[in-house]
């Protein structure tokens, strides 16, 4: 037996830990025939990999990385358009910090700065607003960048700079939401995903509803979780106890902070503000139909994509391919592990990543590489 | 950046634009009170009141109990940290070159 001292209550994981060695057993699952568990959310990952949660259970629980980091799926062309809105006269490009050091085919926006452009890390889009206040001859551009949980933030800064007749402020608008792609790695014959671990920030904006194709129409069970350790633990024996039961349902273990239908002020302003585009460009995963959102014609002075004529508001969206030697799309479709990527720790490292994986603590290469080489604090008893 | 950090709504800044003075570890900042408001409450109703910010913006009341676990919980991430830089960051921004 072992036990994880560096839980904030050993007993309660040590509990669940066991509970789930003995559903794993009754279901059968071995090292060399596992359930494949998907954590969607990059949060998740990083917690499992600082916790050793992968290494703490059983054999037979495999984890397989789920999409869910919005850096990590950034297509190189719109990190290079982010470059040419930036270096634009009169122009203050601000983003979050977490975009800075993604390569794009030249440069990554914290080269693009070094070399001049005026390129500032906010912590919100509301620090866009205000600069776009105080700076009335500069064109203040946020980057819009992540999923449900920061797409409200970008929608309601944009209904207010409408609200107050701002002129010189605009998004470019990057936001993509989490289901089409996990619908599109349940379609790959492929993979195989026995179940999942949802994202508790997410559907804290969209509730659990939008989920219920993963039951109804696939069969799989899923789990929101919270991001806490014990969160996870619980959220992992959850699935795991559906898989047994035979049973597939939408479940909420994070009901402390997840409404069932999520909240109804950002869900308002999202949508009067973005509308779906057609398809969007995800790295590693391609294409993929109705996953990105884009501003709607009525807040088109808003939109740096129509302003600028760049992007996808260009004739066509750019495309380019990912950088020679990079594993990412086989990492991304859990195909490989990061180690199995022929650049890992060597090409690509978090201070010089070649693949956006390895941006982030959310990426799977970085959270890897950055606890890879620790063991979890377990002792023999 | 997805994950949030809790906070203590401590005074109404902007009654239109609703936005309130939070308490983050300690930090002072500035954040949109507009997602908690639900039907019928007034700015004024969650002064007091912890929330999960996300990016500068109110995403759900919580409470005191939890607001604690959740910070311990960013702490063991590191994320915590990184949070209150990107605030510190994002204060620098607006005064020029960050
Ligand atoms: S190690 Fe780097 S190049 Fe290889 S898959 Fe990971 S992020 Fe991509």
């Amino acid at each position: 037996m072992r036990y994880v001292e560096e839980f904030r209550d050993p007993k309660a994981a040590k509990a669940l830990l066991a509970e789930i060695a003995r559903v794993t057993d009754e279901i059968g699952a071995t090292k060399a025939k596992p359930v494949h568990i998907m954590e969607i959310c990059g949060g998740h990952t990083h917690a499992i990999f600082r916790y050793g949660l992968d290494r703490l259970t059983p054999e037979g629980v495999e984890f397989i990385h789920g999409p869910g980091c919005p850096v990590c799926v950034l297509p190189m062309a719109r990190v290079d358009e982010c470059v040419q809105i930036a270096e634009q006269p009169d122009v203050i490009f601000t983003t979050f910090g977490d975009a800075m050091r993604v390569p794009g085919t030249k440069k990554s926006l914290l080269q693009a700065k070094a070399d001049g452009a005026d390129i500032r890390m906010v912590y919100s889009p509301l620090d866009a607003l205000e600069l776009a206040r105080r700076n009335p001859d500069k064109e203040v551009v946020f980057f819009g960048l992540g999923f449900e949980t920061t797409t409200p933030s970008t929608a309601l800064s944009i209904q207010q700079a409408a609200a107050e007749g701002l002129t010189n402020f605009s998004v470019f608008c990057n936001h993509i939401t989490v289901p089409p792609p996990i619908k599109v790695l349940l379609d790959d014959p492929h993979m195989v995903l026995d179940g999942f671990v949802g994202p508790g920030h997410v559907s804290m904006v969209i509730g659990t509803h939008p989920y219920d194709f993963i039951p109804e129409d696939y069969g799989k069970p899923i789990v929101v979780a919270g991001f806490e350790p014990l969160d996870l633990l619980q959220s992992v024996l959850m699935v795991l106890r559906q898989i047994r039961d035979g049973r597939a349902e939408v479940e909420n273990q994070y009901s402390r902070v997840v409404p069932e239908h999520g909240n109804p002020v950002s869900i308002a302003a999202m949508e009067d503000v973005y509308e779906k585009r057609p398809s969007f460009a995800w790295r590693g995963l391609g294409e993929i139909d109705e996953s990105g959102l884009r501003i709607r014609d009525k807040y088109a002075a808003f939109d740096t994509e129509a302003k600028m004529g760049i992007g996808y508001g260009a004739e066509v969206a750019r495309e380019v391919e990912e950088p020679e030697g990079c594993a990412c799309s086989q990492v991304m479709t859990g195909r490989i592990k990061p180690t199995g990527c022929p650049q890992y720790g060597t090409g690509c490292t978090p201070e010089m990543p070649l693949g956006a994986l390895m941006v982030s603590s959310e990426g799977a290469c970085a959270a890897y590489y950055q606890y890879g080489q620790r063991r979890p604090v377990e002792t023999a008893e | 950046m997805c994950l949030g950090i809790p906070g203590q709504i401590v005074e109404i800044t902007d009654e239109t634009r609703l936005m309130a003075m939070a308490d983050v570890s300690g930090v002072k900042r500035e954040v949109s009170i507009a997602p908690v408001l639900g039907a019928g409450m007034k700015p004024a109703d969650v002064i007091g009141e912890y929330a999960l910010i996300h990016v500068g913006f109110a995403m759900a009341l919580i409470d005191e109990h939890e607001a604690a676990e959740t910070l311990k919980a960013l702490e063991g991430l590191g994320e915590a940290q990184e949070t209150l830089d990107a605030m510190a960051e994002g204060a620098k921004a607006l005064e020029g070159q960050a």
